[in-house]
Formats: C-alpha cells, sequence, structure tokens
C-alpha cells in the first residue's frame, strides 16, 4: 500500500471525518465570500462581536433542549440576526463612540451567555464546543442545515453583488444613486451574522474571526480584484480547512484551532512572499 | 469602522423624476442647515441655468460639501428647498456627485472600468447584470476623458489627475445632467488641471451643468460662467468680475486671506477654517 494514500484515506474511513470535512469546506467557502465585504469594510470587530454576542442564544437553546444540537442552531440564528441589527442600530445612534458602544454590548451579552451555560453542572465541555467549535460532531443533519444557509447566502451575495460593492466602496455614490442604501446595509449585517451561525461548529464564537477575516485578508494582498478576491479566500480556507483537519485527526489538536493556525500559516507566508517580492522590484528600480 | 452612521435618513426607490420644461435645472431657495447649533449653511439662493458652469468658492469648511450634499438629496436642508428641473432631488439619479479624491478608499479591490460601471447602476436596477450598452457606455466615458487605455488598471495605480478623470467618466455614464464635483484641482498639478478644465469644455458642449468647489480663485475666475461665494451664507453669486471682489473677498476669507498677484494670477491664501461656527474665527 501507498503510504501517502494511506495517509490521505485512513481518516475518510470515519464518517464523523468524512461529515468534519464537508462542513469545512462548506463554511469556509461561506466564511471567506461574505469576509472578503468584512475585511474590505474594517467590520472585523463587528465580525468578532456578533460572534461572541450569540453566546446567550446558544446558551438558552442549549438550556431549552437539554443538550440537542438543532434548537441551539436555531436559536443561535435568532439571537445573530437581532445582534446584528441591534448592534447596527446602536452604530447609528450611540452616544459613546461606535466601537466602544459595541465593545460595551459584546462582552455584555459573552458574560450573560457564560453565565447560563454555567447554571448547568459539567459545563466546561458544552462551553469548549460553543467557543472552540466541534466540527467532528457534525451529524447528517447539521450539515444539511449547513449547506442550505450557505447556499442562501452565496445567492444572496452573488443576486446583490452589485449594490453591495457600491455602497462599500463608495455610500454616497449608492444614496444619490436611490439605492435602499441602510436595507441593504442591514442585509450585508444579517448576511453575516447568518454566516456566523453556520460555521458555528466548525470553529466555534472565539475563533469565528480568524474564518471570516483571514483567508479574505490573504487573497487581498495578492489580487485586486474583488471576485478573484472571494474566489482566492474562498480556495484558502478550504484548503486550510482540510489541512488543519488532517492535522486534528493526526496530531490529536483541537479541530477549530488546526483550522485557524493552518490558515493564519498561510496568511503569514503569503505576507512574508509578498515583502520580499516587493523589496525585489524596489531593489531592482533603484537599481535601474 | 462606520457601519450605518453616514447614510441618509430614508431613501427611496429608484425611478426617474420627470423634468418640468423651461424650469431652471437647479433652483436653491433661502437653503439653511444646521446641526445642532452649528450653522452649516445660511441663506442660500441661487439658480442655475441648463449647461452653465459655476464655481463655488470659500475657505475650508465653509459649507461647500454639506451644500453639494443637499444638492445631490443625501443631506435634509434645514429650511429652504432645492428644486432639480422643477422637482425636490430625492426622485433625480440625473445628478452627480463626484467625491473629493481624499475621501476614496484607492486600495479597494476594483477596477477602473469597475467604478465607472457603478454609475450605471441606478439605471441597471436589481437583479439585472450590465448589457453590451452599459459597457458601451462605460468605455465611450472613459474615452472622452483620455483613459480608455487604462480601463483595466487597479483605481491605485492611476495618477491624481487619472483619479478625477475616472470619476467624472463615471458621472458621464451616470448619463448626469447636473455634475457636483467636490475639489475637483485640490492637489492636482498644472498639467493635470488643465486636463479637467478641457473636460469640462466638453461636458458644456455637451450640455451638462457644473457646479465645482474650488480654492483657485484664478481657476474659478478664467474658466467657470459664474462663481457662488460661499462662508456658511451666501456671500456673493454672479459673474467672476462682480462677485470676486476684494471686499467681498475679505468678507469670505476674513482676516485670514492674502491675495498674492504673481504674474497676472491672483491667489488667495485662506486659513483652514475652524470646526466650531466659522464666523467668529474668519471674521476677527
Amino acid at each position: 500500500m501507498n503510504p501517502l494514500l494511506d495517509f490521505i484515506t485512513q481518516p475518510l474511513g470515519y464518517a464523523f471525518m468524512v461529515r468534519g470535512l464537508i462542513a469545512t469546506l462548506l463554511t469556509g467557502i461561506v466564511c471567506a465570500t461574505v469576509g472578503s465585504y468584512v475585511v474590505l469594510r474594517g467590520m472585523a470587530f463587528f465580525g468578532d462581536a456578533l460572534a461572541h454576542a450569540m453566546l446567550p442564544g446558544i446558551a438558552i437553546g442549549y438550556l431549552v433542549s437539554g443538550g440537542a444540537r438543532e434548537p441551539v442552531f436555531w436559536w443561535a440564528l435568532l439571537t445573530a440576526v437581532l445582534s446584528s441589527v441591534g448592534i447596527g442600530w446602536i452604530s447609528r445612534s450611540a452616544q459613546v463612540r461606535e466601537d466602544t458602544a459595541i465593545g460595551i454590548v459584546f462582552a455584555g451579552m459573552f458574560a450573560l451567555g457564560i453565565a447560563l451555560i454555567s447554571t448547568v453542572r459539567n459545563y466546561t465541555t458544552d462551553l469548549t464546543h460553543f467557543l472552540f467549535g466541534n466540527v467532528l460532531g457534525v451529524g447528517p443533519r447539521d450539515l444539511l442545515l449547513i449547506g442550505a444557509f450557505g447556499g442562501v447566502i452565496l445567492l444572496l451575495i452573488f443576486f446583490f453583488y452589485k449594490e453591495f460593492l457600491v455602497l462599500s466602496f463608495d455610500p454616497l455614490l449608492a444614496a444619490t444613486l436611490r439605492l435602499p442604501a441602510r436595507s441593504l446595509e442591514y442585509l450585508l449585517l444579517i448576511l453575516i451574522a447568518l454566516t456566523i451561525v453556520v460555521s458555528l461548529q466548525t470553529v466555534g464564537v472565539a475563533l469565528m474571526v480568524a474564518m471570516l477575516v483571514t483567508p479574505a485578508a490573504t487573497a487581498y494582498l495578492v489580487t485586486k480584484r474583488l471576485p478573484i478576491m472571494m474566489a482566492l479566500a474562498a480556495g484558502i480556507a478550504s484548503i486550510s480547512g482540510i489541512i488543519g483537519l488532517y492535522l486534528s485527526f493526526y496530531l490529536s489538536i483541537s479541530s477549530g484551532a488546526a483550522i485557524v493556525l493552518t490558515a493564519t500559516a498561510f496568511f503569514l507566508l503569503v505576507w512574508l512572499f509578498k515583502r520580499l517580492s516587493d523589496m525585489r522590484t524596489q531593489r531592482s528600480a533603484v537599481g535601474n | 469602522m462606520q457601519i450605518i452612521k453616514n447614510l441618509p435618513q430614508q431613501t427611496l426607490p429608484i425611478h426617474h423624476a420627470a423634468h418640468i420644461p423651461g424650469t431652471p435645472i437647479l433652483k436653491a431657495n433661502n437653503l439653511g442647515v444646521q446641526y445642532n447649533h452649528f450653522i452649516a449653511l445660511a441663506r442660500v439662493t441661487f439658480e442655475l441655468n441648463v449647461g452653465e458652469q459655476v464655481a463655488v468658492v470659500g475657505p475650508n469648511g465653509a459649507g461647500k460639501s454639506t451644500l453639494f450634499k443637499v444638492i445631490a438629496g443625501v443631506l435634509q436642508p434645514s429650511s429652504g428647498s432645492v428644486k432639480i428641473a422643477g422637482q425636490g432631488p430625492r426622485g433625480h439619479i440625473c445628478i452627480a456627485y463626484v467625491p473629493q479624491r481624499s475621501l476614496v478608499d484607492w486600495r479597494f479591490p476594483v477596477s477602473v472600468a469597475d467604478v465607472v460601471m457603478m454609475g450605471r447602476i441606478g439605471k441597471l436596477g436589481f437583479f439585472r447584470w450590465p448589457k453590451s450598452r452599459d459597457w458601451q457606455l462605460v468605455h465611450q466615458s472613459l474615452e472622452l476623458v483620455g483613459l480608455d487605455n487604462l480601463s483595466g488598471r487597479q483605481i491605485n495605480e492611476l495618477s491624481g489627475g487619472q483619479q478625477q478623470r475616472m470619476f467624472i467618466a463615471r458621472a458621464l455614464a451616470q448619463e448626469a445632467e447636473l455634475m457636483l464635483l467636490d475639489e475637483p484641482f485640490t492637489g492636482l498639478d498644472i498639467v493635470s488641471q488643465r486636463e479637467i478644465l478641457k473636460i469640462l469644455e466638453t461636458l458644456q458642449q455637451r450640455g451638462v451643468t457644473v457646479l465645482a468647489s474650488t480654492h483657485d480663485l484664478q481657476i474659478a475666475q478664467e474658466s467657470f460662467d459664474r462663481i457662488l461665494l460661499l462662508n456658511h451664507k451666501m456671500i456673493g453669486f454672479g459673474v467672476p468680475g462682480e462677485v470676486l471682489s476684494t471686499g467681498r473677498l475679505l468678507e469670505a476669507y476674513g482676516g485670514h486671506l492674502h491675495l498674492i498677484n504673481e504674474a497676472g494670477a491672483t491667489i488667495a491664501l485662506g486659513d483652514t477654517c475652524c470646526d466650531g461656527d466659522g464666523n467668529d474665527e474668519s471674521l476677527a
């Protein structure tokens, strides 16, 4: 037997690994596409805050269902949509600086979530799953939900491509062109919220922002076209997901952490490579 | 990060308000804008005829951008009214606002043609992709400003003058009849400024009405039909010779105005006005 082939196929003998891989690929593609807007619009903090602010919803779903996963998904969905609209509203009408307001809300919500979960005895294992993900625990039904919602998110990003582009590049143009700017803005916030819910089982709330930001930022280093940036980011996220899961399988490390570390390594590599090539072009320009 | 902050209070569905014939393209009547207790604009009254080119002159922070936003229908005036071809500004997409270059994210991953195509979006509507006619208009607009050979470049690779011309091409692709150019000459070298002025001539031949804010009194005097002198309130509106009198300029720029006569050119050096309630310093 070929040892390399063995290395690749052995984990695929386990159904949970196959489901985990599919979930990772799906969420990676969705996160990277939506994350391109997060990176370009400077919304990394918003994404991070939104992911953390979902914890109370997750906690309620967990408490009312006694640990079943599907109610957790729906409760997380509800909280995420409410939080995204709420944070959007705060950013518009807050008396304090916008990032301060987001910081207050997100830490408060996160604390509430932890408080709720801590009412259950032996809560640490479950809390860890919510915080850092449990992609190997993805069931067939979870996969269905991830696929359905991921598909809807990608379709909406595709259909509203030109509107989101104008809104992100030049909000004033969007306003003079009579686009329903505010509704589109909320739609984008809700799409980010849905993306986070869909990715919950893969990386968990604490590492979510990495899935949104790191692959998109890596792609942004090498391309100056938005569609290519989205496609590249999706590719980087997928490869990071696969490598991360294999690392997790063979080295027995947390799957969410392994995926994020792989994506981070990709970013560092590309960044370093770009720095070196920029320096070389600069030097040759000086040499002339 | 700005999530929703800077968007207008309400947005209307896309539609094209009919022009009422015989009315001026722009009519501002006793316009005023007030933020809390700060008066940004007061008593601004003027009319523009079709094809006219008017320079808006005044110190920094005099309310030039505020005036443009009100005309574009993005900002609601606290008092007075704006009529575009006889109707309120909100019903029109024939107005193009050309932003200051300094306020644009030039690292945004789009090409020159992508940006110009954004001007077509108001006409396209939802769920429609640009057709060959839209691309044709984009390339014609780029040709008119002399950028067609750069249409595939990333916007960051353009020079300042080229960036400005790209935005004018976007306004052309929008089929705008009224263009609001926010500081189109600022930060450009003489050659680039001349290129913009040449494009303005072409616009005039096409019957496009232009309102452009500028600090350059010489450009305002030589290249524009009329001048609107502004420092929160309207100080003068009329032909350059009439409006650009030393007395009026002193009123607009206050004690900070330095008129320098050099090689036949007059340059006004205003202060960078305070962001408080402007008049106190400028009238000191």
